[in-house]
């Protein structure tokens, strides 16, 4: 009846997993507790969790991202602790702790911080830098929501019932086999993988399109904003990387549960195959990461410096070019699986010619700042911690792009130091510029200064102190992944990365802070123009937080940094005649309910309840035909409803006149 | 807001410098900085080369950084202000060709690179090489060598003037293979093999790891190559032969268990043909059931030849 599911499957049999999964049930019921104390689930479920508005989807999606990021960071803590001090000894974690530990880490980090956190800025952002009043597909928005969030809790709920996959991020079979790992972890792996990554593949999908076709009416490809177009490369990405992961995981699924031979040592199976599909899509994965952060690092350089950008047509040919070339190069993650040299060359050199473009970005950036007047607002901070710290990790990455030195380096920590140097600057850094720039946009109120800076500080000499270290374990001989070891003389290295680790500990502290701090003052550090630095793209001309319907008339787009141009015009707040009603979409909950359903299935399939599953699929049948027959799903704002906000909102600037400069003095 | 950016950032600047010295120190005696055989000097001195090559890119980034961060701070900053300055044909045409100049160098090191060392390719005559088979286990390394007719656990032993050429497959998992003191690196593979070939300039003990996550004893799958002299070499193979163990199917089978953290062990005699019969294990089979290790019990002890 219940499958694999049994008692044994509760945390029962270690002190390490019962307290992973108490901690996760008592967040989980302390969060129902006191909304339910406070008896807000009606206005959750009607304000929040059923709505199709691109900009509380965007704020969800950050939520979820940053709940993550405090589990995928509790792992790293546990890893850099436990290497801190197993020398010669077990430490405090069993091999079969630190195994799932280091593969829940990169699996959430990647699939359940990185990818909500961006995914919820181009969703906050990119209508609104398009001068357009929701995405092409609000509905498929709120599925892909539900769905990642779904995904997330099937590795959360894997610390309570079960165990996760110990085959790390990339579940490499035969390893992650059924025949050499038999229990449900690597299914909770697979399952959170396919669950979320229909999500991701839905909002490439969605952005691509609402990029292509819901773009104010004047405003020329070349007229877009570096993030949208950013997003559009990456969005472009997704659509096309996502579907090589969702077979690959099935595959791997089918060798599992059916017994198949795709990637199993005997029988014909080949798990070379496997290497190649799944970095078919890990690669440019990289890339969907990295690009919606050169993106923010876009806006955050040009506002900052109060300049327009340097070279925008080459930061979008150098994007595209980067789009491209980063599916031709996926075979560098093996160059150690006996290919012949010129194979080997061919996608060392294919590699290398990356680091051209990426190289004219950070050019451009910096000549960006030259001859401007640049404010260190946190988001700015960011930005200049991402360019010095960014070259060093580019560097690591051409030098293991050249295969005979990767001989040396792959599997070591000083690949993974270049990887934590490529993404944490060059992705998370930018997610937190993103964070602290468009704050005031979706809220209405400003992100505290102070805080926000000692975040920076901790984060980035945080993050030396951690990964330094690791480059020269790398060259001391350290492997990836040991939850032991045997040399003395690593020791100290890993002690001082285990501080780096704490460093970066306060600096989540001091995010937690500022959030805490920036929600208490929020009536004193209230958005009221809309435009707190001053800025340059449309997302600014609306008001903090921007009306549901975003602009009530469609911005006349004339030039690059069109909202700049408007208020160079003196146009940028021209009232408006005219109003007429705006249609949007009606909220719905069948959003949730599919994830609901996609967390069930894959629930259900890990533990083998077939009827369960079965059950899942028909749900997911009658969500869709409920969908499908409903005739209401737009709703409209009448065109008075309209004008008295936007009267109500002119007023309120006039009495508040925005004056550049206003932020900084 | 020039205190935010002038004391933590000299401070953290002083850390950096401080954490590149401690990291330089602990460099030099490494493995891969110092390395003992031909083909690891090559492999280190291209990955140097590769650095310096891109500090031409690399100096002047950070250069202009820190210098206009400095110069164009709103507050006190004293560069000229030119809110609308966005282009420079000069600028796009240096910024695009010295990364594709430098690039086009690397690209040069890398293709004569990859054909100068490919793990394949035999670095000596046949006379003057060892032919060594590696079998991956759980969690060790099992060395054949066919030619003296037996083998070691988690001792790779080699004379120091003599390469070594090493045909590996795995028992188990991928395994990928790694010497750092010597270089190169190749995965090992169930139903197939891989090649690696490297040699020692001078003696000495260097160790060796598998550095593909395998499982539990993962950590402890680690064994020492040992460059010695042919005289000590002799005495090896002397000692090996004359161990009461042979490695027949039988005893592969009970070798072939996982184990963690396995004592290094000699074999008097090994099963000529195991290599190919450890091979052929995973050869296409449509009628095998999945199973971990085929079970020993239903091989005859001794086939043929043996001496058992």
């Amino acid at each position: 009846m219940l499958g694999r599911l049994g008692f044994d499957s509760l945390p029962f049999y270690s002190a390490v997993a019962f307290s992973g999964a108490s901690v996760t049930v008592l967040g989980g019921l302390v969060v129902f507790l006191l909304v339910t104390y406070f008896g807000k689930w009606r206005y959750f479920w009607n304000e929040w969790l059923t709505s199709l508005d691109h900009k509380r989807i965007g704020i969800m999606y950050i939520a979820l991202a940053l709940v993550m990021l405090v589990r995928g960071f509790v792992d790293a803590l546990m890893m850099r602790s436990q290497q801190a001090i197993a020398l010669n000894n077990d430490g405090y974690l069993a091999p079969e702790h630190f195994d799932q530990v280091f593969s829940s880490h990169g699996t959430i980090m990647i699939f359940f911080m990185a990818m909500p956190f961006l995914t919820g800025l181009i969703n906050i952002v990119v209508p609104q830098q398009l001068g357009a009043r929701d995405v092409a597909f609000p509905f498929m928005n709120s599925i892909s929501l539900w769905l990642t969030a779904s995904g997330a809790a099937l590795v959360m709920v894997s610390l309570v019932i079960g165990k996760f996959s110990t085959a790390g991020w990339t579940g490499y079979p035969p390893y992650s086999g059924a025949e050499y790992s038999p229990g449900v972890g690597v299914d909770y792996w697979i399952w959170a993988l396919l669950v979320s990554g229909v999500g991701s593949t839905m909002t490439g999908i969605n952005f691509v399109v609402t990029i292509i076709k819901c773009r104010a009416p004047k405003m020329r490809l070349m007229q877009m904003p570096l993030f949208t177009w950013t997003t559009l490369c990456t969005s472009l990405l997704m659509s096309f990387a996502f579907p090589a992961l969702t077979v690959v995981a099935a595959m791997l699924g089918l060798d599992r549960i059916l017994g198949f031979h795709f990637f199993t040592n005997d029988a014909g199976g080949n798990m070379m195959n496997y290497a190649n599909l799944i970095w078919i899509w890990g690669h440019p994965e990289v890339y969907i990461l990295i690009l919606p952060a050169f993106g923010v690092f876009s806006e955050v350089t040009a506002t900052f410096s109060q300049k327009r950008l340097f070279g925008y047509r080459s930061l979008v040919y150098a994007t595209a070019v980067i789009t491209i070339l980063s599916f031709t190069v996926w075979l560098h993650h093996f160059f150690t699986m006996g290919s012949s040299p010129n194979v080997n060359a061919v996608f060392g050199i294919a590699t290398m010619i990356i680091a051209v473009p990426t190289g004219v970005k950070i050019f451009d950036w910096v000549f960006t700042m030259y001859k401007g007047r640049i404010i260190f607002h946190p988001a700015m901070l960011f930005t200049i911690g991402f360019l010095i710290t960014f070259v060093l990790g580019g560097v690591s990455g051409v030098l293991l792009a050249i295969p005979p030195a990767d001989f040396l380096m792959h599997n070591s920590t000083f690949l993974v130091a270049h990887f934590h140097n490529v993404l944490i600057p060059g992705a998370v850094f930018g997610y937190f510029a993103g964070f602290q720039y468009w704050f005031p946009k979706a809220t209405g109120f400003t992100l505290d200064r102070a805080w926000g800076v000692r975040t920076f500080w901790f984060w980035i000499i945080g993050f030396y102190l951690a990964f330094m270290p690791l480059y020269a374990l790398g060259f001391m001989g350290m492997s990836r992944r040991m939850e032991r070891y045997e040399m003395a003389e690593w020791q100290p290295f890993l002690i001082l990365a285990a501080v780096g680790a704490l460093s970066v500990l306060i600096g989540i502290f001091c995010q937690g802070m500022q959030l805490y701090v920036s929600i208490r003052d929020r009536e004193k550090n209230k958005d009221i123009t809309g435009d707190p630095y001053n800025a340059r793209t449309l997302e600014w001309q609306t008001s903090s937080p921007p009306a549901e319907y975003n602009f009530a008339k469609v911005p006349d787009v004339q030039d690059i940094d069109a909202f700049w141009d408007m208020k160079q015009r003196g146009v940028a707040y021209a009232p408006a005649q005219d109003y007429e009603d705006i249609h949007l979409p009606r909220n719905t909950g069948i959003g949730v309910f599919l994830g609901g359903l996609g967390f069930l299935i894959g629930f259900a399939v890990t533990w083998y309840i077939w009827w369960l599953v079965a059950l899942g699929f028909l749900g997911v049948l009658a969500c869709l035909i409920t969908r499908s027959s409903q005739d209401h799903t737009y709703e409209i704002i009448p065109a008075a409803e309209i004008e008295a906000h936007e009267k109500a909102r002119i007023k309120a600037l006039e009495a508040h006149k925005p004056t550049p400069g206003d932020f900084w003095s | 807001m020039k205190h935010f950016i002038s004391k933590p950032f000299i401070t953290g600047i002083t850390l950096l410098g401080l954490l590149l010295v401690l990291v330089g120190c602990g460099l030099q005696t490494s493995p891969v900085a110092d390395p003992k055989g031909p083909i690891a000097i090559l492999e280190r001195d291209l990955l140097y080369t590769a650095f310096f090559i891109m500090l031409i890119v690399v100096i002047p980034v950070y250069f202009m950084v820190f210098w206009f961060i400095w110069r164009y701070r709103a507050k006190g900053g004293t560069g000229e202000y030119k809110p609308d300055w966005h282009k420079s044909s000069i600028i796009e045409v240096v910024v695009w060709s010295i990364p594709a100049a430098i690039i086009i160098t690397l690209g040069y090191l890398v293709w004569t690179y990859s054909y100068k060392l490919d793990p394949y390719k035999k670095i000596a005559t046949p006379e003057n090489t060892i032919n060594v088979q590696v079998v991956a286990q759980d969690w060790k390394w099992l060395f054949i060598y066919p030619e003296l007719g037996i083998a070691s656990v988690n001792e790779l032993a080699f004379p120091v003037d003599k390469a070594i050429s090493l045909q590996l497959t795995s028992d188990t998992v991928m395994n990928s293979f790694l010497i750092p003191a010597l270089g190169g690196q190749i995965y090992a593979m169930a139903g197939m093999t891989s090649q690696l070939n490297l040699q020692a300039n001078e003696t000495g003990r260097f160790r060796g790891r598998n550095t593909q996550y395998s499982g539990d004893g993962f950590s402890m799958q680690f064994f020492d190559a040992v460059a010695m002299t042919q005289e000590e070499f002799d005495e090896w193979v002397a000692n090996a032969k004359s161990q009461p163990k042979p490695l027949s199917t039988v005893t592969y089978g009970q070798l072939a268990q996982p184990t963690i953290g396995h004592d290094v062990e000699y074999f008097s005699w090994v099963k000529l043909g195991l290599y190919e019969e450890i091979l052929k294990k995973y050869a296409r089979r449509p009628e095998t059931t999945l199973r971990r290790h085929p079970p020993a019990t239903t091989q005859p002890a001794c086939e043929g030849d043996t001496p058992c």
